[in-house]
């Protein structure tokens, strides 16, 4: 194609401005084809400069994700003779594709390419779409129809709105993943005001919102409710700041709602009035999940809705519909795929098998089941008739003990997911292990987290068992009080597939109970063995020696949690050396200190984030790091009870091209 | 700059105080010291390990584990509060029995708190049960003037001091009793 041609058309889109920016580098780095970015690029590319002043090197520096939006530097306004250099820039580029030999891309009209892309979904390979060159820069971003922001901070509504005209659905994360275990105080921030305020001119055809960890008030809910007029999925996990009321705004006024997910947040619960909003019109319904939710809501209009929704597939109730309720809402949507119950028990004349035989009989797409509040052993067999077909079953709301849960697993073949409760001991995992060969996924929380006295849940025993019987298992999540290294060595070799180790020795610093050692051979084992890991989660007796492990064999981990481990600022450093695609490091009660921090300043920035609260980091180290990496935020949290001034307590580090943030209350202090 | 400091120095610039080690038992000669802080947003009963009784020191370095920790172990507070519902319902209905504790008693009691309606009623329950002295409760100051403090742990799994909230709606959170040595106390009271 004439690159004469080519250079105009892209001239009519330079409102993007940034693009030349990226590709002139890119391949200027590297000859064609252009490979995903990399880490090492990522550091190449940095050693050779510093500060914030280039525009160009600022586009490479963030890879995965749009905390990689790349924003034309921090002016919004045109710049034109900016992209008059990179238009410079971008010519030599192509010339130089051209004579590479390999024209053919140059070669796709934009239409083309833009429809070929639209295909694409997973963020990471948009990212390295969009890396490739100038053409596949536009073409991407004029198909993205869905933005994932991990961390809300990391980049801008403005920004996003000014790389991304078409996007239909945004996906958006807000504070650390430690403020679920209120180690974040209150009024930190991720506010999702903002980012609606912007998306109310720039996306006012958004579909779907998905929120984790923000911070949503009610009026936010209506102002979202009555701005995106053809609005549909609304999605809210772990949450905080709003109220029943704010439902009340989306059911009244989200004429096309199809999906209304609200799980687990801290929500003030006013009553159960919001369900009886929906207007008599609504028939667009799919997917309903109110089960975190105390109030009653009216049977009525649950009914009348779950009757007139015929595309519903996924209803979870509260705790307070009965079973009878029940099985009256079943008869309406056998179509259900996904379902989780009110309270499970009831006072019956005849007999829960009886009365309720038929209830799941017509239900032939169910596969995921969940709620099962207060079931007993009396109960359960009614959900028999569903069991064969069930690929994720939910038990961590029932207390159910071995015997019971054996009996119900041995009905469920086709188990891919299961979560329980550790009342059901070992011997209930026992269960696990014979009836599931194809369990992918297990977590079991414990019933009773601060009774130290009593020893009971599980222990290692029956993790082993799980792990003979369920060699597919990718992820677990187990929470004991009592562990070995040779039982986690077994567990290891049984499964060699996981991807996320999430284990919790409930008790801090425990060391193995047998051989009273630490349990760094238990992790070592498992970085050595399972090679696809991604995420980890360590617990129990640490010493440096694991994280050397960690450091040296865990070659995909992304994702680290730690608490109460390790012995000197080599365990963190080994982490970082060797880690190379860390994006999440969380760590709380560590004797890692300045040198530790310090040891990833070249590292921060191809990550997402960086947590280190109650360690021994000070003031003077985090400004440092500020000082040196002007890309990153880092942000000290002070105590309210004064304390040391010199002392660092609770850091967190992330990467933006937003700059520092404007929203952080008094007691964020950004260096 | 800091980075010069080793790593000891950092940990000897702390309140040795206010440290619990978690180093193996009887492994005191180990250079690399295996810290725990517990700070947080909320004093818990960590306020309890960092008592100013000298005599009490020892016997906290042995199970540090018995400490509550903030937001430890990591469960989300929808799930934690959801199982503390379920298991206060089940207390209902035929007598509400808590386990009571006595720092330094040999066993544990249980008492059944529908027995009494107030909390001169239980203060004078628990003096009997436990041959100990408990003193008057005062808001400003706790319970002054006496060698022992009832505490109790709510449904949160934080510990409180018994006398704060109406009787009912102690009744309903209270999960079990620990009577504290006043000298260990004084934390709980000085704080917050």
């Amino acid at each position: 194609m004439n690159p004469h041609r080519k250079r105009a058309k892209t001239v009519d889109r330079v409102d993007s401005a940034d693009s030349a920016l990226v590709s002139s580098e890119s391949t200027q780095m590297r000859p064609f084809p252009s490979k995903p970015l990399s880490v090492d690029r990522v550091k190449s590319v940095e050693s050779s400069e510093s500060g914030r002043m280039r525009p160009f090197k600022d586009k490479i520096l963030f890879v995965d994700r749009v905390d990689s939006v790349e924003s034309s530097e921090s002016s919004r306004t045109s710049q034109f003779s900016d992209k008059i250099s990179g238009f410079d820039r971008a010519d030599s580029v192509e010339a130089r594709v051209d004579s590479a030999g390999s024209t053919r891309m140059s070669r796709f009209p934009d239409e083309v390419l833009e429809r070929v892309l639209a295909l694409v979904d997973s963020h990471k390979d948009r990212s390295a779409v969009s890396l490739v060159c100038k053409e596949w820069y536009n073409a991407e971003r004029w198909s993205r129809r869905h933005v994932f922001i991990g961390n809300c901070y990391s980049v801008s509504p403005e920004i996003v709105a000014a790389r991304f005209p078409r996007i239909r659905s945004v996906t958006l994360k807000g504070k650390p993943r430690f403020s679920d275990f209120n180690l974040v105080p209150e009024d930190w921030g991720a506010d999702v005001q903002p980012w609606l305020s912007v998306f109310s001119t720039a996306y006012p055809f958004l579909e779907e919102l998905r929120l984790k960890r923000m911070a949503v008030t009610d009026e936010s809910l209506e102002f979202l409710a009555k701005k995106f007029h053809g609005f549909k999925a609304l999605s809210l996990l772990s949450c905080d700041g709003f109220s029943t009321d704010g439902l009340k705004a989306i059911a009244t006024h989200c004429k096309n709602l199809t999906e209304l997910d609200i799980q687990e947040n801290g929500i003030d619960d006013l009553g159960g009035h919001w369900l009886s909003c929906f207007p008599d019109s609504l028939t667009s319904l799919e997917i309903l999940n109110f089960a975190s939710l105390n109030s009653e809501v009216s049977f009525d209009a649950l009914e009348k809705l779950v009757s007139r929704c015929k595309s519903l597939r996924v209803l979870k109730v509260n705790r307070n519909i009965s079973l009878d309720q029940l099985q009256k809402l079943l008869s309406h949507c056998p179509q259900l795929m996904e379902l989780g119950t009110g309270t499970f028990m009831q006072e019956l004349i005849s007999g829960p098998v009886t009365e309720f035989k038929n209830m799941f009989s017509n239900c032939r797409n169910l596969i995921t089941l969940s709620g099962l509040w207060d079931a007993t052993p009396l109960y359960l067999p009614v959900i028999y008739p569903a069991c064969a077909r069930l690929t994720f079953l939910n038990l961590s709301y029932a207390t159910l003990r071995s015997d019971e849960l054996s009996n119900l697993l041995s009905h469920c073949k086709s188990l891919r997911r299961l979560w329980l409760l550790d009342t059901v001991g070992d011997k209930g995992l026992e269960a696990v292990g014979s009836c599931c060969p194809l369990l992918e996924e297990l977590r079991v929380f414990p019933a009773d987290p601060f009774d130290q006295e009593i020893l009971l849940g599980v222990t290692e025993s029956g993790f082993v068992s799980v792990s003979r019987g369920c060699p597919k298992l990718r992820y677990v999540l187990y929470f004991c009080r009592q562990m070995t290294n040779a039982a986690v060595a077994t567990i290891a070799q049984n499964c060699p597939d996981f991807t996320h180790f999430r284990l919790c020795i409930m008790n801090p610093g425990q060391p193995d109970y047998l051989t009273k050692e630490p349990m760094d051979e238990a992790f070592g084992a498992i970085v050595k063995t399972c090679t696809k890991l991604q995420r980890l989660a360590i617990s129990g007796l640490l010493t440096d020696r694991t994280f050397e492990y960690i450091g040296k064999y865990a070659k995909n981990l992304e994702t680290l949690s730690v608490a109460f481990a390790g012995s000197s600022d080599l365990g963190m450093e080994y982490v970082l050396q060797g880690c190379q695609k860390l994006r999440k490091l969380e760590i709380r009660d560590c004797p890692f200190g300045n040198a530790a921090l310090l040891s990833g300043l070249t590292k921060y920035e191809s990550m997402r984030s960086l947590w280190m609260s109650a360690c021994n980091v000070t003031m003077n180290a985090c400004r440092v790091l500020a000082k040196e990496r002007p890309r990153l935020n880092v942000e000290v949290m002070r105590d309210e009870e004064g304390g040391d001034d010199s002392q660092a307590n609770k850091v967190y580090v992330y990467r933006t091209v937003a700059g520092p943030r404007k929203d952080a209350p008094p007691f964020v202090l950004t260096l | 700059m800091d980075q010069k400091k080793s790593t000891l120095d950092l940990f000897h610039d702390l309140d040795l105080a206010t440290e619990l080690r978690l180093g193996l038992p009887g492994s005191n000669d180990q250079p690399e010291i295996i810290k725990t802080s517990l700070s947080g947003n909320k004093r818990s009963s960590s306020e309890m390990g960092s008592s100013t009784c000298t005599d009490e020191q020892e016997s906290r370095f042995s199970p540090p584990t018995k400490e509550q920790v903030v937001g430890w172990p990591p469960v989300r507070s929808y799930r934690k509060n959801i199982l503390q519902v379920k298991k206060t319902d089940s207390d209902t209905g035929s007598g509400m029995y808590v386990k009571v504790s006595m720092d330094g008693a040999p066993y544990l009691r249980k008492l059944d708190l529908k027995m009494y309606k107030s909390y001169e009623e239980l203060m004078k329950g628990l003096q009997v049960m436990f041959k100990c002295i408990i003193g008057l409760y005062s808001e400003r100051e706790g319970y002054n003037g006496s060698q022992h403090v009832p505490t109790y742990e709510d449904k949160d799994g934080d510990w409180m001091l018994v006398g704060d909230v109406p009787w009912d709606m102690f009744i309903s959170s209270c999960k079990r009793l620990r009577i504290m040595k006043s000298c260990e106390a004084r934390g709980l009271g000085d704080c917050v």
